[in-house]
């Protein structure tokens, strides 16, 4: 497998907390990537050091073999890699059609119009409401619309940090079903999820984190299997988050 | 009615002045949470650059359009490119710092370009050549509107149109804004954040040049400490409007030079400031968050 993304010993720290220690992993061309982790496990911080929003103290990140570790976070987004944020973090004063634009900041005008339409037909909530106030949308039309942001800046790796935080079953599904039109469409996707049942569903491959640490990869479907996972994540129903 | 009207010119007249000003607090208080306390010197660093240029090109005779224009361009350029001078030296090794040493380091920064000026042009009261401008004035329903009154009003509200359609209607100042709101969710969408900020230290301090030698114009003086006062009254706009809201600052801007007006035409010049503060508090208790401040709830 020649990796799209590769991290190496990654070490990030805050201060004295050392949030991510020595984590290594891979994800190739086409793949869904699944990382499982408890609260605090460092997931966010992964996603955030891939973007090039935390400060690494060892180790390297490499996109199609080139080093990308201490790229400032616009530069990266240039190379493919967009992230929907944990959060959400939409622009909540500007318009769900702003919010989108900026998506799309890095990409020639004439794209950014083709890339609405198609984020419009993959989220037709959005397009209803394109003129209101991105603060004024439910969660999970917000959620909606961080996905269809990072998408609006074609990326060839989409990172989604917790698509489902805090939306009931129904809109996670939805969310997922979504997803899994996105993959088929041939976006490499790295998902940070608590929601593991989900998550490893949709997932080829995944990683586990333990306070800063990846202790377990295989499969997604071994990893379903696995009884650790299902006692440590999966132990709380099919779609509930815990 | 001839009283309204009066003080309606001479407060729009002020009031653009102030508008123009008051964006550079905005704009930049919008992005970097802080208030940049040498902005008002910025200005009127402007002004006696612009004083400058008129006297120096002016040999005894009237300036003239192109005279004027060149003052002004050389007052906006100079001003820009210390407004970006200002931010890499004064803010930006602060930027991760405590918000009490950007606090220090502005007041450093503005009690740095007064005294400079007061070293380079003298602590005295500079006067403004008297046929700067022509002293043509219309009457408009018992009131008069001079020359240089409707220059000011024409050109504020123009440059402030320019400036809404840029910052509402451009991808950059789309980005400008996505920056105020949340740096990081900004970079994420491809800004280059430090280009925004260094934006803003162009737009705020161009636009504050032009006010600032408004004020020159309009009252035919320049002096070292100024910045600090016509500087007060348009950070005061700037609250008024809501401090980081841009529409709010044209607007805080405007209404301060009007209430400025009518207070000093109706009861008197003396108590102008005192009013100001009245209304200022007045405006702060019933809407903290300013006339236009953050309007919108945010869900999380
Ligand atoms: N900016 C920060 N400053 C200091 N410590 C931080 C910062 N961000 C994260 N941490 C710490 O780093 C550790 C990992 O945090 P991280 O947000 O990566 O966890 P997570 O796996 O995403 O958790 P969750 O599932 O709750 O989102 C935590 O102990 C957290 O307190
Ligand atoms: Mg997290």
């Amino acid at each position: 497998m020649s990796a799209l993304l590769s991290i190496r010993g990654l070490s990030v720290a805050y201060g004295q907390i050392e949030a991510l220690k020595n984590a290594s992993l891979e994800v190739g061309q086409g793949e869904v990537v699944a990382i499982l982790g408890a609260n605090g496990a460092g997931k966010t911080t992964l996603m955030r050091a891939i973007s090039g929003l935390a400060p690494k103290r060892a180790g390297s990140i490499h996109w199609e073999g080139r080093e990308i570790t201490r790229l400032a976070a616009d530069k990266i987004v240039r190379l493919g890699i967009a992230q929907a944020p944990e959060g959400r973090r939409v622009f909540g004063t500007l318009t769900v059609a702003e919010n989108l634009e900026l998506g799309g900041y890095t990409r020639p005008a004439r794209e950014v119009r083709a890339g609405l339409e198609e984020v419009y037909r993959l989220f037709p909530r959005l397009a209803e409401r394109r003129r209101q106030l991105a603060g004024t949308l439910s969660g999970g039309e917000q959620q909606m619309l961080a996905i269809g942001r990072a998408l609006l800046a074609r990326p060839r790796l989409l990172l989604l940090d917790e698509p489902s935080l805090g939306l009931a079953p129904l809109i996670v599904q939805g969310i997922f079903a979504n997803l899994k039109e996105i993959a088929a469409g041939g976006i490499t996707i790295l998902l940070v999820e608590q929601n593991a049942r989900a998550a490893l569903r949709l997932a080829d491959r995944g990683y586990v984190l333990e306070v800063g640490r990846v202790v377990m990869s295989d499969s997604a479907a071994a990893l379903l299997a696995s009884p650790e996972i299902r006692d440590a994540y999966l132990g709380r129903g099919a779609g509930a988050r815990g | 009615m001839g009283t309204f009207i009066q003080q309606l010119i001479n407060g729009l007249t002020v009031g653009g002045v102030y508008a123009l000003i008051a964006l550079g607090y905005t704009m930049v208080y919008g992005v970097l949470r802080l208030i940049n306390f040498a902005h008002g010197d910025l200005c009127i660093l402007g002004a006696f650059i612009g004083l400058t240029v008129l006297t120096g090109g002016l040999g005894g005779g009237h300036p003239g359009a192109a005279l004027l224009a060149l003052a002004f361009i050389a007052a906006i350029i100079a001003i820009a490119i210390a407004g970006v001078l200002l931010e890499i030296i004064a803010y930006r090794p602060l930027r991760r710092a405590d918000r009490l040493a950007a606090v220090v380091s502005a007041l450093g920064a503005s009690m740095l370009i007064e005294n400079g000026i007061m070293l380079i042009w003298g602590p005295d009261v500079h006067v403004f050549p008297p046929d700067l401008l022509p002293k043509t004035s219309w009457r408009v329903a018992g009131a008069a509107i001079s020359f240089t009154q409707l220059m000011i009003i024409l050109i504020s509200c123009a440059l402030m149109a320019a400036l809404y359609g840029f910052v509402n209607h451009t991808r950059f100042g789309t980005a400008i804004r996505a920056a105020a709101i949340d740096q990081d969710a900004a970079r994420l969408m491809g800004i280059n954040v430090n280009r925004v900020i260094g934006s803003v230290f162009v737009i705020g301090p161009a636009l504050g040049a032009v006010g600032g030698l408004f004020i020159g114009v309009y009252y035919r003086e320049a002096y070292f400490t100024m910045g600090w006062t016509y500087g007060l009254s348009a950070f005061i706009a700037a609250i008024l409007g809501g401090i980081g809201n841009i529409p709010g600052a044209m607007l805080g801007g405007v209404l301060l030079g009007l209430f400025n007006a009518f207070a000093a035409g109706y009861v008197s010049s003396s108590w102008q400031d005192a009013i100001t503060f009245l209304l200022l508090i007045a405006i702060l208790i019933l809407r903290p968050t300013g006339l236009l401040g953050e309007r919108v709830a945010e869900k999380v």
